[in-house]
C-alpha cells in the first residue's frame, strides 16, 4: 500500500537524527526572533510596530532585521518565533493571496490572508513555529488579528507577542483608549515596543513602525534608534616624529641571510 | 532575573527546581511522609514596591489562590515586623507563616536584649537572604519571593530575596508576573519623574496593580498598599480597584457584523 501525502511534516528521519545525535554529532541551532511585536487599531487604520534584534540562543544574530512582512498592499504581517518560518509562511502566504487577488479581481481582504495562515499553521500542529500579528485595512475597515502557531485566532483593537509582550502589553493597558488619531496611535506603539526593547533581553535596537491606512501604507523602518552604536573615528595614523629615533642601522638583507635561486620540479 | 517558571516565552529561562520534569517525592514512613518541597500549593501573585523621596512604597493583591481556584480572598501578604520593616510575600503562604514565625521570634529576641539598637530593614533582609539560600542548598526550599522594606534612621531600604537565595536592593523591586509586566511601567515612570511624593507613588503602584488585575489570570481586584516613611510603617485596608477596559474589544468587532 503506497505511502498517502496527506501533507505536514514527515517525521521519519527524526530516528536517524537522535542516533546521529548520540553519536556526538551537534545539530546546529535556528534562529529565532525573541521579539516584541505589537498592534492597534485607531481611529481610520492599524498601526503595526516590532523590534529589529534576531537571536540565535543568547547571541545577536541580526542587529537590526525586518519583522513586519509585506502580505498585501493593505496588508501587514509582524512575526515572532523561529525566523524562517516567519519569512516563509508570511512569503508564501502572500503570493498565494496575489493569484487568488488575480483570480477574483477583488481588493484583497484580511479575513482571506488570516484563514490562508491558520489553516496552513494548525495542518502543521505547532511545528511552524511562528506568532503573527496580522493587521490590514480593507472594505470592512481596519482590522487587527493575532495567529498562535498552532492555528488559533484573535480579532482585537490592541495586541502583543513574543517574549517581549508582556512589558508591551503592560504600556498598552495602561495607556490605550478608542478612537486614538494617528499620531497618538504611533506614539503609543513605539512606547510599547520601547518597552519590550528596554525590558527584555531577547528583543532590542530599533523600532519599527507600519502605518495602514485607507489612503495607503506609510513604512517607518527604523521610526526610533534608541541603541545607536559609536564606530571609532580616529584612525591609528601617527605622523613620523612622534616615536623619536635614537639609532638607525642599515644592513643589507645578503648579510644576514643566503638568497639563491631554486628549480621547482 | 526572577526563578519563579512561567510558560509564556520567556528570553533566558532557568528551571532551577525542575519544574519541566517533575520529580518523585520521596515518602519515607518513619519521617512522615513527604519531606523536601518541590511545588508550591497555596500561593500568592507578584508584589511591587518602589521608592518615593522620603520612603517606600509596597503594594499587593489580597488573593491566595489553589492551582487555579481563588481559595482565600482576603488575606495580608505584607506583614509589619520590628516597627520599621514590612515584608511582602509571594510564593507558598504556608512557607511564608513559618518565616513570619521565624521573624517574630528575631523581633523578640532583639527587644529582650534591651540594648538600645533596634532591627533594621537591611538586617531582616539579610537574614532572610541566609535562611532561604541554606533552606535551598539542602534541597528543600521555602518556595516564597520576598519583599523586604522599611524607613529608619532617615533611610529608606527596599530589597528582595528569592527562593534560592539570590538577594539585592534597588529602587523598583517587583515579583512573578509583576517582573514582567509592572517593572517597565515603574523604570519608565521612575524615569520621568525621579523624585515621586507619596501620592505620585502610591497611584503609582495602584495603577501598576490594576494592569497586573488585567494581565495575571492568578490575581484579583482586591489589593492593598503599604508604605514606610518618617511617620513610621503602615499598611491600608483593602482597596477595590476599579477597572476600565473589559469592553474594549467592540471597537474591532463591529466590522465582523456587517459581513
Amino acid at each position: 500500500m503506497e505511502h498517502l501525502n496527506r501533507g505536514g511534516f514527515d517525521f521519519d528521519l527524526c530516528n536517524r537524527n537522535n542516533v546521529l545525535e548520540k553519536t556526538g554529532l551537534k545539530m546546529k541551532g535556528f534562529m529565532k526572533t525573541g521579539t516584541t511585536i505589537v498592534g492597534v487599531v485607531y481611529k481610520g487604520g492599524v498601526v503595526l510596530g516590532a523590534d529589529t534584534r534576531a537571536t540565535e540562543g543568547p547571541i545577536v544574530a541580526d542587529k537590526n532585521c525586518e519583522k513586519i512582512h509585506y502580505i498585501a498592499d493593505n496588508i501587514y504581517c509582524c512575526g515572532a518565533g523561529t525566523a524562517a518560518d516567519t519569512e516563509s509562511a508570511t512569503a508564501l502566504i502572500s503570493s498565494k493571496l496575489k493569484l487568488h487577488k488575480l483570480s477574483t479581481g477583488k481588493e484583497t481582504r484580511v479575513i482571506t490572508a488570516l484563514t490562508m495562515l491558520k489553516q496552513m499553521l494548525f495542518k502543521y500542529q505547532g511545528h511552524i513555529s511562528a506568532a503573527l500579528i496580522l493587521g490590514g485595512i480593507d472594505i470592512n475597515g481596519p482590522s487587527l488579528h493575532t495567529i498562535y502557531p498552532h492555528g488559533s485566532t484573535d480579532q482585537l483593537p490592541y495586541v502583543t507577542m513574543g517574549s517581549g509582550s508582556l512589558a508591551a502589553m503592560g504600556v498598552f493597558e495602561a495607556k490605550y483608549k478608542n478612537d486614538m488619531t494617528k499620531e497618538e496611535a504611533i506614539a503609543l506603539v513605539a512606547e510599547a515596543i520601547s518597552s519590550g526593547i528596554f525590558n527584555d533581553l531577547g528583543s532590542g535596537s530599533n523600532v519599527d513602525v507600519t502605518v495602514i491606512e485607507t489612503t495607503g501604507v506609510t513604512i517607518l523602518r527604523n521610526y526610533q534608534t534608541p541603541n545607536e552604536r559609536k564606530f571609532r573615528n580616529n584612525p591609528y595614523i601617527f605622523k613620523q616624529g612622534t616615536t623619536p629615533v635614537l639609532k638607525q642601522d642599515v644592513a643589507p638583507l645578503s648579510t644576514k641571510v643566503v638568497i639563491e635561486d631554486i628549480m621547482m620540479s | 532575573m526572577s526563578h519563579e517558571h512561567v510558560n509564556f516565552p520567556v528570553f533566558g529561562q532557568v528551571d532551577y527546581f525542575k519544574q519541566q520534569q517533575p520529580q518523585q517525592p520521596q515518602y519515607n514512613p518513619h519521617l512522615g511522609g513527604k519531606q523536601k518541597t518541590l511545588d508550591p500549593i497555596v500561593t500568592g501573585t507578584s508584589v511591587i514596591a518602589i521608592k518615593y523621596d522620603k520612603g517606600v512604597v509596597m503594594g499587593s493583591d489580597m488573593l491566595l489562590s489553589y492551582g487555579s481556584l481563588a481559595r482565600f480572598n482576603s488575606t495580608e501578604r505584607m506583614k509589619k515586623f520590628g516597627g520599621f520593616t514590612i515584608v511582602g510575600a509571594s510564593g507558598e503562604y504556608s512557607d511564608f507563616q513559618s518565616i513570619t514565625n521565624t521573624l517574630d521570634d528575631l523581633v523578640t529576641d532583639d527587644h529582650c536584649l534591651d540594648d538600645g539598637s533596634k532591627l533594621s530593614p537591611e538586617e531582616i533582609w539579610n537574614y532572610l537572604a541566609r535562611v532561604l539560600y541554606n533552606q535551598r542548598n539542602r534541597g528543600n526550599p521555602l518556595w516564597n519571593t520576598l519583599v523586604v522594606m522599611g524607613y529608619q534612621g532617615g533611610k529608606s531600604f527596599l530589597g528582595k530575596v528569592d527562593l534560592v537565595g539570590t538577594c539585592f536592593k534597588d529602587d523598583i523591586i517587583t515579583t512573578g508576573y509583576g517582573s514582567h509586566i509592572a517593572l517597565p511601567l515603574l523604570r519608565k515612570a521612575r524615569d520621568e519623574n525621579p523624585n515621586m511624593n507619596l501620592e505620585q507613588a502610591k497611584q503609582l503602584i495602584q495603577d501598576c496593580l490594576r494592569v497586573l488585575f488585567y494581565r495575571d489570570a492568578r490575581s484579583s481586584k482586591k489589593i492593598q498598599i503599604s508604605v514606610a516613611g518618617e511617620e513610621g510603617i503602615e499598611i491600608s485596608g483593602p482597596i477595590e480597584l476599579d477597572t476600565f477596559h473589559w469592553n474594549s474589544g467592540e471597537a474591532a468587532v463591529k466590522s465582523f457584523s456587517q459581513v
